[in-house]
């Protein structure tokens, strides 16, 4: 197997440069057969998948399928072990500003006593050594920084200390602080944990819509997918050692989730055409353990 | 020391009169130096004490410093002057902690290790030498009044290495502060920023150690921060405020301490708990900073509400 993904990423760059130009036009993301390996355990492979520009992507799968880590992999934080992957026609580096990231958290440090604005505002140069040159686009990065906040909402918190913020509000600044680098690109690590219904559906609608009007392909990992079902466009999931993506139609049903969980998933549709999840957060938990 | 303090406070009386006071007090030469290791020492401290306070390494920051005293000890042993054993020992035990410590925000094993295994060293070294204690006890306490024109020197030196160290990775320090993952994906290699962070400190404490010695540290570089900390939530206004407030607690107490025969760091360690209890008493607003002071930041919004108002009318 290794050879063979030896022998796909030398063949690589034979294939004719327009038809390259043609493929990151259409897909941001393009992974084929890819493995991922963190120290001898395989974490999943197989992965082939493309992502298209603008696309809506909820990433499910249980604790510990390898989510996280492929979001480490399109960050260039960590190498696949076989086949190859592309973000933006290129293969994945560290500190890609086409890609916006919200790291996994439960909550900011509460004595973080930063002012949000501050927080968000190092989405914009906090990369560049040294110290910002006196005077210079000071204004410049002031209306950059109020046009993010007004764009999640986030003005009216945004000069408190933002370790006394709540996770909604906080969510809220970390998608501004990753929109700075206008991203073609986000990538969201459950974004929706340990937020109240009210604010996840209210965080998954932010997302949907700066996405929509900035053009920016989203993948967000979840647990929870009811939030997220009006606005994905594909599922991606993340499961037993395998990657796969569909439609949430083709993805969401009984027996695709309780095979890829191991556990009873119920899947219903109501009289709307809307999709209802049973299980995936509270019943999984109860039956087994150590879920 | 307490003979140096006792003899100075008989020098001359204090009269009323601040412009008198200071002219006696800038007559001696041992002052002038005092007064200007111990400044360029409280800017220092000021800066890094407030990544310290934000990275939650104080712990890492105390511990650097015992690591000082084993290296000043050392140097003491074998004739060599305590600075150069300080800086050598605190930048060594900082690359240790830097690199054998994962992650450095919280995880204070490798900390405690190093602390005690460095101040066991310490004892050691304290055992070969039976000179003075004086020596030892300057280590622990504090010498500013002291200090050479050598050690003056050694210090401006340091100081200065530090900071232009903290102006070099100032951005990418802030970011990894405030959150280490997001700063990573950016591209920023959070963990050679945690390493050169940690041989900041050391240098930092090399340099405060002249001045409050090596159990005091605390009070320059991470009581000062702590406070400023609530009167602002912006960062450069906070390192602005930690720098001021560390330079005023070591001014009053080398101004007090010239009339008084008690030893300095006695006087800047106080002031500093007394600001440190004032400001935690004292109720704190939404934005998160003391109710009293409000820093006019968004003064140019309120201009342009203005504005908008005016042409309206």
């Amino acid at each position: 197997m290794i050879k063979n993904a030896q022998h796909l990423q030398k063949e690589q760059p034979i294939c004719s440069d327009d038809e390259q130009a043609s493929v990151s036009l259409v897909a941001i993301i393009a992974a084929h057969e890819v493995a991922v390996r963190l120290g001898k355990c395989t974490i999943w492979s197989g992965g082939t998948f493309t992502i298209g520009s603008g696309e809506f992507v909820t990433i499910v799968g249980p604790n510990g399928a390898g989510k996280s880590t492929l979001l480490r992999l399109l960050l260039g934080l960590l190498f696949p072990s076989e086949g190859y992957i592309q973000v933006f026609g290129q293969a994945p580096r560290r500190g890609n500003s086409l890609i916006g990231y919200v790291p996994q958290r439960r909550a900011l440090d509460p004595d973080l006593m930063v002012q949000a604005r501050d927080f968000v505002a190092m989405g914009i140069d906090g990369h560049k050594w040294g110290i910002p040159l006196p005077f210079v686009s000071k204004e410049h990065h002031r209306i950059l920084v109020q046009e993010v906040l007004d764009a999640v909402g986030a003005t009216a918190y945004a000069d408190r200390a933002i370790g006394r913020l709540s996770g909604g509000e906080q969510q809220r600044l970390l998608l501004a602080q990753a929109l700075l680098g206008q991203p073609r690109l986000l990538l969201l690590d459950e974004p929706l944990a340990s937020l109240d219904l009210r604010n996840q559906n209210a965080i998954a609608q932010l997302v949907a819509q700066v996405a929509k009007e900035r053009n920016i392909a989203v993948l967000l990992v979840s647990h929870d997918v009811n939030p997220l079902l009006p606005f994905t466009e594909r599922v991606l999931y993340v499961a037993q050692g395998q990657i796969a993506i569909g439609k949430p139609d083709e993805i969401i049903t009984t027996e695709q989730l309780t095979q890829m969980y191991d556990a009873p998933v119920e899947v219903m549709r109501d009289s709307r055409g809307r999709v209802l999840v049973f299980g995936l957060e509270s019943a999984l938990p109860a039956i087994i353990p150590n879920g | 020391m307490s003979m140096l303090s006792t003899t100075l406070a008989s020098l001359t009386p204090f009269s009323w009169n601040p412009i008198d006071d200071l002219q006696t007090i800038f007559q001696y030469a041992f002052m002038r130096n005092a007064f200007a290791a111990g400044t360029v020492v409280a800017i220092v401290a000021g800066i890094v004490g407030y990544f310290v306070v934000l990275r939650n390494l104080s712990f890492a920051g105390h511990s650097l410093s015992h690591s000082g005293f084993a290296g000043a000890t050392a140097a003491v042993v074998i004739g060599a002057s305590p600075v150069s054993g300080l800086l050598v020992f605190t930048i060594g035990s900082a690359l240790i902690m830097g690199t054998l410590g994962k992650r450095l925000h919280g995880r204070d094993v490798i900390v405690g290790v190093v602390l005690a295994w460095t101040l066991g060293l310490g004892i050691f070294f304290l055992s070969l030498y039976s000179g003075y204690a004086n020596q030892a006890y300057s280590i622990l306490f504090g010498q500013i009044l002291g200090i050479s024109q050598n050690d003056v020197q050694v210090t401006f030196f340091t100081s200065a290495a530090t900071l232009l160290a903290i102006v070099l990775v100032y951005r990418p320090l802030l970011f990894a502060s405030l959150d280490e993952e997001i700063a990573e994906s950016r591209g920023i290699p959070t963990r050679i920023i945690s390493i050169i962070f940690l041989v900041i400190v050391a240098l930092a404490v090399s340099a405060a150690t002249q001045v409050v010695g090596v159990l005091l540290i605390f009070s320059l570089l991470v009581t000062p921060a702590a406070i400023a900390e609530r009167l602002s939530t912006h960062p450069p206004t906070v390192i602005l405020l930690s720098v001021l407030l560390a330079i005023l607690f070591t001014w009053a107490g080398l101004l007090i301490a010239f009339y008084f025969p008690y030893p300095v760091s006695f006087f800047i360690t106080s002031f500093a708990f007394l600001a440190y209890i004032i400001v935690r008493v004292l109720p704190v607003t939404q934005e998160g900073t003391i109710a009293l002071i409000k820093w006019k930041r968004n003064v140019s919004h309120k201009n342009i509400k203005k504005q908008a108002i005016v042409g309206n009318s």
